[in-house]
């Protein structure tokens, strides 16, 4: 008996507990009242259903939380991530597109299959830009010692307004196929995202965990002047992590755009920085900071992608279906909170001494 | 004489916003002929009367160290339910404001619970209820639904003129916001529950100890700025006579950086009511010089309020700097008595290096 007690605190305590049973709850909703959301089939030579759906659109999502989630773990949070997907693929988008040479272009030209720019040079400038972005919510957080909330909030207020300046207030649509296959392409059958999202949480969890990089982002989220005072450069900790985060926006806004053809400074990204929060807190990570897990992190992305798209799936409408996510949400956090934990430790041990 | 320099201290944040106004409206007033008019500055209260009112809330909220993202979502929510219940049941608009009002004081008031109870962080919270505010506006509509109803009409209509001024008017929003105004300054500063919330803002944990019912007012709080934030989506369905679920995006953020330009400071206790008038009329301003100015476009507006708002900050930790110090001081004492267990490992750890 004793035995079993222990594998069940072993396993609540484990940081992936909660997120996979979250995720395999709303699974098994889709098995009973969604019919045909396991169907998988071969499309076009690739893999196509609600399954394939979910990873190939989480992957923009994973990327933005496996950011947060190092940024989270500091103690911090990052607002500004849906204005720098924003930025990011406008700036990839304008290098594209010929229109931004402000010649005149007829109709004919501007579906033509080209670029103004080296494909290459638009992902390194987006990326860059999206970078300088995290870069500069990691210097006011270090070096200004403003609250990370705050001073992220000042670039999400203002981002989108920049995102519109490069633009030029414009919808930017683009016509270049390799572009594309960023957002859209098909490796073995499965979506491209996906791989991108897989080989930066693979670099990323390399970073984290067999550098003692992941073990100092958590001793700063326990307690930054302890870890000062033992000799860790805090200042420069939480530089790296912002900008990381703005780094993995800058891919997301890269996929984004790519899927959707097109950058929409108003629209891309629009609550992307709530719903990857809400995928780190799902996950597990504390939002005052310490222990972070990544895995735990890109399930709780899983998890809010299934529900959105159980939530189309069932026909709710797509504005409408965020009542139900923040209701998913609400339970989740309260699940999650140190209280609830204690009512139901009482539970279970009253249960065990009964039997 | 020590003295004499604290108050200019304290002061000092909301004097700045001040200025700014200022500085800012003669600058327009010398470069447009349209801003010369008295209409001008009262029309900085009409266009922000639902601002106001949900940034008087807000400040309450964040005096408390609290932060409420859900207010955008709570006035849009508030404009779709009052117009469904309007033309699609037909019931009356009193009724139908009493009822409004009701519903947001509850919203709030059951987050501010689950942030008391559960100890979960207001952010959290509230960004949670602003995503469930949000859906159910288009669980209730997916379109805008026009307000016909002839009282909406009429108030929306309505124009208060001005003692002393030829052709100045104010609406009946503005004047809303206002006696908000005035209700909200009085109890922040003249009542025993504005105290109250001082005193938790500044520290909780004293505040506990002092015997005041904590729970019970940051409960509250949340609750009175539920109702600011139905007041205000009341207001602001009469000013466009209509409700949908896109109204009033951002508007949180509109609200937060008002209330910080007003020199309320996020970390809680301190701040004026006052100064959050100032603060939105600071953004409206903003609004209506690019607008008066014809060629920049409207994003600027968003860039300008939040290079605003990161100078406000940077000016109040300036102001603050030296008393964040002492208590920075005082916490550090206090955390080393407290975590005497883990100073023989931090001792072992420098011996085994060595």
């Amino acid at each position: 008996m004793t035995q079993s007690r222990f594998s069940w605190q072993q396993l609540r305590d484990s940081q992936l507990f909660w997120p996979l049973l979250a995720l395999a709850m709303i699974l098994l909703f889709n098995l009973f009242f969604t019919p045909g959301f396991y169907n998988i089939e071969i499309k076009d030579g690739h893999l196509s259903g609600f399954l394939v759906d979910i990873l190939n659109r989480g992957s923009v999502l994973m990327l933005l939380a496996i950011g947060m989630t190092m940024v989270i773990a500091t103690g911090g949070v990052d607002l500004s991530v849906g204005a720098v997907v924003a930025i990011s693929a406008a700036t990839a988008t304008v290098l594209i597109n010929p229109a931004l040479a402000n010649e005149l272009i007829s109709s004919e030209e501007l579906i033509k299959d080209v670029t103004s720019t080296p494909l290459w040079i638009c992902i390194t400038a987006a990326l860059l830009v999206a970078t300088l972005c995290g870069l500069w919510n990691g210097l006011l957080v270090s070096r200004g010692k403003i609250q990370p909330m705050v001073a992220t909030l000042v670039l999400m207020v203002a981002g989108r307004g920049i995102a519109q300046l490069i633009t030029h207030g414009q919808i930017i649509t683009v016509y270049y196929t390799p572009y594309f296959f960023i957002g859209n392409g098909y490796l073995l059958g499965l979506p491209f995202p996906l791989f991108i999202a897989l080989f930066v949480y693979l670099c990323t969890w390399l970073w984290a965990r067999r550098t003692a990089f992941g073990m100092f982002v958590e001793s700063i989220g326990i307690n930054a002047r302890s870890s000062f005072l033992s000799g860790i450069n805090e200042k420069n900790i939480k530089l790296v992590v912002y900008t990381f985060c703005g780094f993995c926006a800058g891919i997301a806004g890269l996929i984004y755009s790519s899927n959707v053809k097109s950058a929409d400074a108003n629209n891309a990204g629009l609550n992307l920085e709530l719903d990857a929060i809400l995928a780190v807190v799902i996950g597990g990570t504390l939002m005052s900071g310490g222990r972070f897990s990544l895995l735990a992190s890109v399930i709780g992305a899983l998890v809010i992608q299934s529900t959105t798209t159980t939530m189309y799936a069932v026909g709710v409408p797509a504005m409408a279906a965020s009542a139900i996510k923040g209701l998913v949400v609400l339970v989740v956090i309260l699940l999650y909170s140190e209280q609830t934990k204690l009512v139901l430790t009482r539970v279970v041990e009253r249960v065990g001494a009964r039997s | 004489m020590t003295d004499k320099l604290k108050i200019d201290r304290k002061f000092m944040p909301l004097l700045a916003t001040i200025a700014v106004f200022a500085l800012l409206y003669l600058y327009g007033f010398s470069q447009y002929k349209g801003m010369r008019q008295p209409q001008a500055f009262f029309n900085l209260f009409i266009n922000n009367a639902f601002l106001l009112i949900t940034s008087i809330g807000m400040t309450f909220v964040i005096l408390t160290e609290g932060i409420d993202l859900s207010v955008g979502a709570v006035i849009a929510l508030t404009s779709v339910a009052s117009a469904a219940l309007l033309e699609i049941y037909g019931l009356n608009p009193v009724l139908v404001i009493v009822l409004m009002l009701l519903m947001g004081t509850l919203f709030g008031g059951i987050m501010g619970a689950i942030i008391h109870f559960f100890k979960v962080q207001p952010f959290i919270v509230t960004l949670a209820g602003m995503f469930f505010a949000r859906g159910m506006c288009f669980f209730i509509s997916l379109d805008a639904i026009p307000i016909k109803d002839p009282l909406y009409r009429t108030m929306a209509l309505s124009r208060i003129q001005i003692p002393g001024f030829e052709r100045a008017f104010l609406s009946l929003g503005a004047v809303v916001a206002i006696v908000v105004l005035v209700v909200g300054m009085y109890v922040a500063h003249f009542t025993r529950y504005g105290r109250s919330i001082y005193a938790i803002g500044g520290n909780e944990q004293s505040a506990l100890l002092m015997g005041l019912p904590v729970g019970r007012i940051k409960i509250s709080v949340y609750a009175l700025n539920g109702f600011c934030s139905a007041l205000a989506g009341i207001v602001f369905s009469i000013s466009l006579l209509s409700g949908h679920g896109l109204y009033a995006t951002n508007v949180e953020l509109d609200a937060i950086a008002s209330v910080v330009i007003g020199g309320t400071l996020l970390t809680g206790g301190q701040g004026y009511v006052f100064g959050t008038l100032f603060g939105v009329l600071v953004t409206g301003l903003i609004q209506m010089l690019i607008q008066f100015n014809g060629e920049l476009s409207s994003w600027w507006t968003r860039i300008a309020v939040g290079a605003l708002t990161l100078i406000f900050i940077g000016v109040q930790s300036l102001f603050t700097s030296s008393r964040k110090k002492r208590q920075a001081l005082g916490r550090a004492t206090l955390k080393e008595s407290e975590s005497r267990s883990a100073v023989p490992i931090e001792d072992k750890l420098t011996t085994d290096s060595a």
